[in-house]
């Protein structure tokens, strides 16, 4: 089945005569460099295809129908996945000038993106406010996932992976306010630490596991560290794989406020 | 819902799939739209609101009032919501453990047909319920300052004691007459509940969220033992 294309990407049929094609198949002059150039990425595209077998994959994933009356709310989400793609690139760049060996270290080489790294404080802005931004998105796709009505069958498990990346996304933000290690940080993860000692049964086991310890000491940042831009990330990432797997598989929602018509549901059904 | 309620939605929603358009390119240039505008914001608050670094953080130095991230605060006004001590675990783990669960689990307990908002008014009374009351948590952590004074008049012997407490980052918490947050308890008649030596004590080993001093002690004797005087002087009386 051809997927319908709008107008500007068909592809013209060449006339009769043009590139030297006689139209009945036949061509009279060399295939010009532009025509050459198509065939190589073709013949590289097929060369890949027939070891990967990922063009059903690929052609599945991209001409899926999306269904009608789907409108702008319906971006929240892959808006929330480039915030995260964002925060990813620029957590790299951060990393590679960020030492968490020792609380004192940590400030300086904050200090030091902050005032001395070549576009250093415009790459943290971006990270610090970057974690706001992707919060909001995520509530308002939340938001709009609850009201369409979107979390209801087939699609259960989606919203559940959903809850879990939000969760994950709040501690991305806990662990990596400490990270700074500047007054406030320092103090609001004191307190937020305190907070989870305060748990029944598990509470305190979970305060002494983030502390590294029964008090803040040098290894409570390294420890948030390794978890900010290891753990947690890397099960964003994996779960925001296994949500657009789903998305995929179960198509996106419609508007709850469209039904099919009844002359297609009967046509259907014959 | 039942079998043939699953079945007659599978059945609908291909029909509205088929009538719809393919993901690429459509779906895709909303998306890309989207994306750069997402990105763009975040660069324009990068670049207009800078990367605050502010003192670095000093263990000894309790002068100052502990803030969360601004969508923290939802959970961190909810200590105010919750006074009596014996009951802030509630705020602190149990109402959130609740709610994450409640949210967790929403598709298993709302299982009705119906998906218009203004169809299911529980569950869209319930949204806009919560979404208020996580918007008037935040306005009010927003709103809450940090003050580092204390107007309540005081003998001259403690007036010191007074100075010392105002900046030690008590008022972010605990109010002292007119001044100071309501997430811990109220300090104002402190004194005449508790002596000096347990005041003492509960600034070394006080209960959760609230940070220990003892540290505070250690570096600075002189200014924790001028803190607790002051503490143990507020009876209520003046």
């Amino acid at each position: 089945m051809t997927p319908p294309l709008p107008k500007f990407l068909r592809p013209t049929p060449p006339r009769p005569g043009e590139n030297g094609r006689n139209g009945d198949g036949t061509t009279t002059a060399p295939p010009k460099p532009q025509e050459q150039a198509v065939e190589g990425v073709a013949s590289v595209v097929g060369w890949l295809d027939e070891r990967t077998g990922a063009s059903p994959f690929l052609r599945g994933f991209l001409y899926r129908k999306v269904p009608k009356g789907t409108n702008w709310f319906y971006t929240l989400g892959s808006a929330t996945m480039f915030a995260f793609l964002s925060q990813a690139v620029t957590g790299v760049f951060l990393a590679m000038y960020y030492e968490p060996d020792a609380p004192s270290r940590a400030y300086a080489s904050a200090a030091h993106i902050t005032n001395d790294v070549f576009l250093g404080e415009l790459v943290r802005g971006m990270h610090r406010w970057g974690s706001s931004v992707m919060i909001i998105l995520i509530f308002l796709h939340m938001g709009r996932t609850f009201f369409f009505g979107a979390y209801k069958y087939p699609r259960e498990l989606n919203w559940v992976i959903g809850v879990v990346l939000l969760v994950l996304t709040l501690m991305m933000g806990l662990t990596g306010y400490l990270l700074p290690f500047d007054q406030r940080s320092f103090w609001a993860t004191v307190v937020a630490v305190n907070l989870n000692s305060s748990g029944p049964v598990i509470g305190p086991y979970l305060a002494d596991f983030l502390r590294a310890g029964s008090e803040f000491g040098p290894t409570t940042i390294s420890r948030f560290y390794a978890l900010h831009m290891l753990a947690v990330p890397g099960l964003i990432a994996a779960l925001i794989g296994a949500h657009l797997y789903l998305v995929a598989k179960l198509g996106t929602t419609a508007p709850p406020w469209l039904k099919a018509e009844k002359k297609d549901l009967l046509t259907e059904e014959i | 819902m039942d079998r043939r309620q699953r079945e007659q939605y599978l059945r609908e929603y291909s029909i509205l799939k088929g009538q719809g358009k393919p993901f690429f390119p459509y779906a895709i240039a909303k998306d890309g739209i989207m994306a750069t505008i997402t990105i763009l914001v975040i660069i324009l608050m990068a670049v207009l609101f800078g990367a605050e670094l502010g003192p670095k953080a000093d263990p000894t130095t309790t002068t100052y009032t502990p803030r969360p991230e601004w969508y923290f605060f939802f959970l961190f006004e909810l200590l105010r919501v919750v006074k009596p001590p014996e009951l802030v675990f509630l705020a602190t783990i149990g109402i959130p453990t609740i709610c994450l669960m409640l949210l967790l689990l929403l598709p298993f307990y709302d299982r009705g047909p119906e998906r218009n908002p203004l169809r299911r008014p529980i569950a869209t009374t319930a949204g806009i319920a919560t979404i208020g009351a996580m918007t008037y948590l935040t306005v009010l952590g927003a709103l809450a300052g940090s003050p580092t004074e204390i107007e309540l008049a005081t003998k001259p012997q403690y007036e010191e004691g007074k100075e010392i407490t105002a900046s030690a980052g008590c008022l972010g918490c605990h109010k002292i007459g007119e001044n100071g947050n309501t997430l811990g308890p109220n300090l104002t008649e402190i004194g005449a509940r508790l002596g000096r030596d347990a005041i003492a004590r509960t600034l070394e080993n006080p209960t959760a969220p609230m940070p220990s001093y003892a540290n505070y002690r250690k570096t600075n004797p002189e200014q924790f033992d001028k803190l607790v005087q002051y503490v143990a002087s507020l009876k209520g009386d003046e």
